[in-house]
């Protein structure tokens, strides 16, 4: 077990190299898909196995792995309970994606799956790295493959939103990285255990918060840096788009739960009004624009910024519900929103168009679509029972009780959230799925495949599982966020 | 008393035949899957009056049974339990009872329906939700099964799928609960900060040393248990369709009628009242809140009976009717009585279940007619359904014998005299007087005239249906109100089959003796043995006792109201037939207003709806295209787009795109690796 996370992090990698040495041969088939399956099922094996050895109780990181790599700098690994639960959403999501994959990669399979592979070691080397630099490296390399997901397997406007992607993101964590050099020059470490109790001055703190935060909230997204992600959505193929729902968003929450609370308390402090603010505009901004959309991804991808906006209210907020209901949040949403995506993919698969308005009566020809994505839409507007009520109702209650100027405002103003969504998910669900069937090229549509019936069952037992027994999550959280929470308010007071 | 195995089978039987239902329906076949959800619904229906029974007799503690942690975060805990005591034992027996009926009545109903397993799971999934509902031991539980039900209607209303008016209906249902559960979750929070837990049996005893205290919210000091039984009860609106979040309500007759039934009318729709009188431990010390609650109550009462004086859809002046009797439930619990709104909801579950089933009967037997002026004279054609639409008619304009000691009368007799008796005791102490009092009695006249107007427009008269009727086929086909295969040609409206008319003869009965039965359990001597403590009245709070001080005329002026109504029904609608329209064009003004429903519609239309459309509008395409991706990442966006059209133009460009960004990967990551090494 001393190994696990390097492995649960590198073995998709050697998945990927597997798939390198078969290339050239003339009839791969199906063998890459299988390869790949195999692989991201392995790597969840490897996830849950460490989860199985996780103490939700001890404190600080386990598994630790630590190398001297090069100057200062250090090949170390650890999970916490904080992004323990991110590993295995990721480890959770991927083999589900190679499975939607499985026919509508039409072109160049092997590099695809190959980039998929990657960018699986790459998101779980995010979450499980202690070292800073090796954060960023991680962090910083994830973008590459999924540019070339949206850029190579996207839809029609795949390079410019390839590159709104890209450049959004990467105009952000340049910050970031300078950030991250001035810290460790200060510092004189790059450990994040170590940083994480490194107490830097108050006016260094801003700086560097505010660097953190340009990166992590172009990642979120937040409000008003969220543009990229509607048209990347909108362009990637359907497993990118759940990876990057799914995962990819959640690593600007993770980044300010692992760095931005613990490293910059008293920057935090000063800055949760802004947070509170951005949240509650995004929560609202976005529900409006997403209830306007005519497209079912783009609609899909405001809601997420919308949830999104749940999140970083609920980091901020400092208290036990607030963050606990955040993380919650980040993999609740992974599974409702990658889940809503791949629902749009079974449609878009067979009639290559997400127009709202080319559907309408689905629930007739497909019973069982109607009923998956009834459950999801549900999942979505954060109903009772379902995993994305329990995240909701924690941040607003968590902000509610948050020692921040105007945190019942911010309440006030997110809580209309649930109303909103219910008005966009159910407009969209109304528009596709009831009504009288009058598109004619609908007429033969056909219900779910065993396939995918493989790829939801999964995810509609997290949602249930998770809604109706949330604490699953929550003690594995519990010891890691009432850590940093006593950290973030002995320092700054509240 | 009540063995755990009894309590979980009656609560999760429904489920399990939601369950099977839902997923195997089509393998099981309609018959079976019908049969198993009814079944099972009549399993959980015996044991629920069994443990209602040893309730009633005093045999029974109250319990709760832990199954499960539910939400465990520091000191937000809730766990999955069965809460039972006498309130929730009414529950229980109300909402399997007519869970139960409507489930048989059902197999008549939807005979014809090519989706009766859906339809049959739904209906037990929304049972379940609502046990839980009335179970629940804390918020999170109870909010659970409050969302739960609206789910279950939305997927109800929205049953026939295809008809466009019923999706908008359903969603409209879903959305405006959604506004009053707004402001229930925010109330939930507000108790929660204020007392450091969310559950009941913790929560109630705290109550009384807060009272007086101030709470700070949105900047502003508040009455503190004022402010969180305001906010709780924004919710008890949305879900009882009070004024403000009623409209929802009319449109949910988009459902089939056995739907209206049992969530529209016994069950869903007083949940608020339930949750008012659960909390009556905070509401007693919630005074301001309290006067908010009689307020929106009495209001409800008067506007949606003046609404129903003008509706022709059969089943929309039932429907406004029952928004009408919330209101009465509302403000009895809003002056304090709780246990009158308690019994009012009983007894009214029975004879609005019964009404609302029959008026099934009719358009079942009207080959889906339910605009009234297209009825008429059919009394001889159904005559069971007549008479048990006669007794619901009784027992809902609350006719009967008031002698002291000796008062006979149906069930609605009994709990309106209880409401307006303890509406008057307590007019000369609370803010609003009598205010209540007079409205109640004022709408109980227009109760009686609408209903009996339903009941001589439609079983009365002249037949109008004899050639209209038979042509104009407003619905359409397949997605139709018990729509059945008669087919057109020769129009005769015939009576419902056994399987109907069972349901609405048990019906009867309960409409019939529920008043006499139950009185003194609910709200006579023996009401402080009945409750025990599950209701909380403040030592203060004699109303129930004051009733019996009240002058005679007090117990009289309902009546006296009801009896007027019921003259001038059968003067306008009986004696002189054609009148009713006639007036109706007199007075166009007023018979408009009453018609359009006081224009709510059109204004929550053109603020709200309009509204968010605008601005979701002027987000999207300003906001976010104009301003943010114009001004913010312009040059990025620029870029992006230049180099896109570099590129773009041949395929091989590709190689481009993927040199440049491992560049850019690979010049990040050396120039820090270099400036690192060089410390």
């Amino acid at each position: 077990m001393t190994h696990i996370l390097s492995l649960t992090t590198f073995a998709p990698v050697l998945g990927a190299l597997l798939i390198l040495a078969l290339r050239g041969r003339s009839d791969t088939g199906k063998a890459p898909l299988w390869i790949a399956l195999a692989t991201t099922l392995i790597t969840f094996g490897l996830s849950i196995l460490m989860l199985a050895g996780f103490d939700a109780h001890g404190a600080g990181f386990q598994f630790v792995e630590d190398a001297p790599w090069f100057a200062k700098v250090h090949y170390a690994m650890g999970v916490d309970g904080i992004s323990a639960p991110f590993v295995v959403l990721t480890t959770f999501l991927m083999p589900l994606c190679i499975l939607a994959s499985w026919t509508a990669i039409e072109k160049r399979l092997t590099e695809y799956l190959i980039a998929f592979l990657i960018l699986e070691t790459l998101m779980i080397g995010v979450f499980t790295s202690l070292d800073i630099v090796l954060f960023y490296a991680f962090f910083e390399f994830g973008l590459i493959p999924m540019f070339l997901i949206i850029g190579v397997w996207g839809g029609k406007n795949r390079v410019y939103a390839a590159y709104k992607f890209f450049l959004y993101t990467l105009l952000g964590s340049v910050l970031m990285l300078a950030a991250i050099l001035a810290m460790i020059s200060i510092a004189g470490t790059s450990s994040i255990p170590a940083l994480m109790h490194y107490s830097f001055a108050p006016g260094v703190q801003t700086v560097f918060w505010l660097a953190f935060f340009a990166s992590f909230a172009v990642k979120m997204p937040m409000w008003p840096v969220h543009t990229w992600l509607p048209d990347a959505h909108v362009e990637a193929p359907t497993a990118g788009s759940v990876i990057l729902a799914g995962v990819l968003l959640k690593m600007g929450g993770y980044g300010f739960l692992r760095f931005s609370l613990p490293m910059f308390p008293l920057a935090s402090t000063m800055f949760t009004p802004l947070i509170f603010a951005l949240s509650a505009i995004a929560i609202v901004y976005t529900s409006l624009v997403a209830f306007r959309q005519t497209d079912m991804k783009k609609l899909i991808a405001y809601s997420s910024v919308a949830h999104m906006g749940f999140v970083t209210m609920g980091i901020f907020s400092g208290t036990p519900q607030g963050v606990q209901g955040a993380v919650f949040q980040m993999v609740s949403h992974g599974v409702i929103s990658g889940a809503l995506f791949l629902c749009v993919g079974v449609i878009y698969d067979r009639m290559h168009t997400r127009e709202i308005a080319f559907y309408g009566g689905l629930a007739e020809k497909m019973p069982w679509y109607a009923a998956v994505f009834l459950l999801f839409t549900m999942g979505n507007v954060g109903l009772p029972g379902t995993s994305g009520f329990v995240g909701e109702i924690l941040t607003l209650t968590g902000t509610y009780g948050a020692p921040t100027p105007g945190a019942t405002w911010t309440v006030l103003v997110a809580a209309t959230g649930v109303i909103l969504s219910a008005v966009y998910a159910l407009t969209l669900y109304r528009r596709t799925m009831f009504g009288e069937v009058t598109n004619p090229k609908l007429a033969n549509i056909l219900d779910l495949s065993v396939r995918e019936v493989v790829i939801f069952t999964p995810l509609i037992f997290g949602t249930l599982v998770l809604g109706v027994f949330p604490n699953l999550v929550f003690s594995l959280t519990e010891t890691s966020v009432a850590d940093l929470i006593a950290g973030w308010r002995t320092v700054a007071g509240g | 008393m009540t063995s755990e195995p009894l309590l979980i089978t009656a609560v999760f039987a429904p489920l399990a035949g939601a369950i099977l239902a839902g997923l195997f329906g089509r393998r099981l076949g309609d018959r079976i899957s019908m049969t198993l959800t009814t079944g099972l619904l009549a399993v959980s229906c015996v044991m629920s009056w069994t443990i209602f029974t040893s309730f009633w007799l005093g045999h029974a503690e109250p319990m709760t049974l832990e199954l499960s942690p539910f939400i465990t975060v520091a000191d937000f805990r809730t766990a999955w339990s069965i809460r039972l005591d006498t309130l929730s034992a009414v529950m229980l027996v109300v909402v399997t009872t007519v869970s139960a009926l409507v489930h048989l009545y059902s197999f008549g109903y939807m005979a014809d329906d090519p989706s009766k397993p859906r339809f049959f799971a739904y209906l037990s999934l929304f049972t379940f939700a609502m046990l839980m509902l009335v179970t629940a031991a804390d918020f999170m539980q109870l909010f659970f099964g409050w969302e739960g039900v609206g789910l279950a209607s939305y997927l109800l209303i929205g049953f026939w799928f295809k008809k466009p008016s019923a999706s908008s209906a359903a969603i409209k249902a879903f959305v405006v609960n959604r506004v009053g559960d707004f402001g229930f979750a925010l109330g939930i929070m507000t108790v929660f900060w204020m007392f450091h837990t969310v559950r009941f049996a913790e929560l109630f005893p705290l109550i009384a040393a807060k009272s007086g205290t101030t709470w700070s919210f949105l900047g502003y000091d508040w009455s503190a248990l004022d402010l969180a039984g305001f906010l709780l009860f924004i919710g008890a609106m949305g879900k009882s369709a009070q004024f403000f979040l009623h409209t929802w309500l009319p449109d949910a007759m988009e459902g089939p009628t056995p739907v209206s039934a049992l969530i529209h009318a016994a069950t869903m729709v007083t949940a608020g009242v339930y949750m008012v009188c659960l909390l009556s431990p905070l509401y007693e010390y919630a005074p301001v809140a309290r006067t908010l609650i009689t307020l929106i109550g009495a209001v409800t009462a008067l506007f949606a009976a003046t609404v129903g004086l003008a509706q022709n859809d059969i089943k929309r002046v039932i429907a406004y009717s029952t928004c009408s009797q919330l209101g009465y439930m509302f403000f009895a619990a809003g002056v304090g009585a709780y246990q009158a709104a308690m019994f009012h909801l009983f007894t009214h579950a029975f004879f609005k279940a019964l009404l609302f089933l029959s008026a099934g009967s009719v358009i079942h037997g009207m080959h889906h007619e339910q605009d009234m002026r297209k009825m008429g004279a059919i009394a001889r054609y159904l005559p069971i359904t007549y008479a048990v639409m006669m007794i619901g008619t009784i027992a809902i304009t609350g006719l009967g014998l008031p002698i002291k000691g000796f008062e006979i009368g149906f069930a609605g007799f009994f709990s309106k005299d209880t409401i307006l008796g303890a509406a008057y005791a307590s007019g000369a102490t609370q803010p609003l007087g009598y205010f209540p009092f007079l409205i109640g009695v004022f709408a109980a006249c227009l109760t009686a005239y609408y209903s009996w107007r339903l009941v001589f427009m439609t079983f009365h008269g002249t037949a109008k249906w004899d050639h209209e009727a038979s042509h104009e086929d407003h619905h359409s086909h397949g997605a139709d109100d018990a729509h059945h295969g008669h087919g057109h040609g020769a129009f005769k409206p015939h009576e419902s089959p056994a399987v109907m008319l069972v349901p609405l003869v048990v019906l009867a009965v309960g409409a019939i003796t529920a008043g006499f039965v139950f009185a003194k359990a609910f709200v006579g001597e023996g009401r402080a043995e009945f409750w025990r403590g599950a209701i909380f009245v403040a030592p203060s709070n004699q109303l129930l006792a004051k009733i019996e001080e009240a002058p005679t005329w007090v117990g009289l002026a309902p009546l006296v109201a009801a009896i007027l109504g019921s003259l001038i029904a059968v003067y306008v609608y009986l004696l002189h037939e054609g009148m009713g329209k006639r007036l109706a064009a007199k007075n166009g003004v007023v018979y408009r207003f009453l018609l359009n429903k006081w224009y709510f519609d059109e204004l929550y239309q053109a603020t709200f709806v309009a509204g968010a459309k605008a601005l979701g509008d002027v987000f999207w395409k300003v906001g976010d295209q104009k301003i943010i991706d114009g001004f913010g990442p312009n040059g990025a966006a620029w870029l992006a787009g230049a180099f896109g059209k570099l590129t773009g133009k041949s395929q091989t460009g590709y190689v481009y795109h993927y040199a440049f960004v491992m560049l850019l990967g690979v010049a990040g990551l050396l120039s820090f690796a270099l400036m690192a090494w060089t410390r």
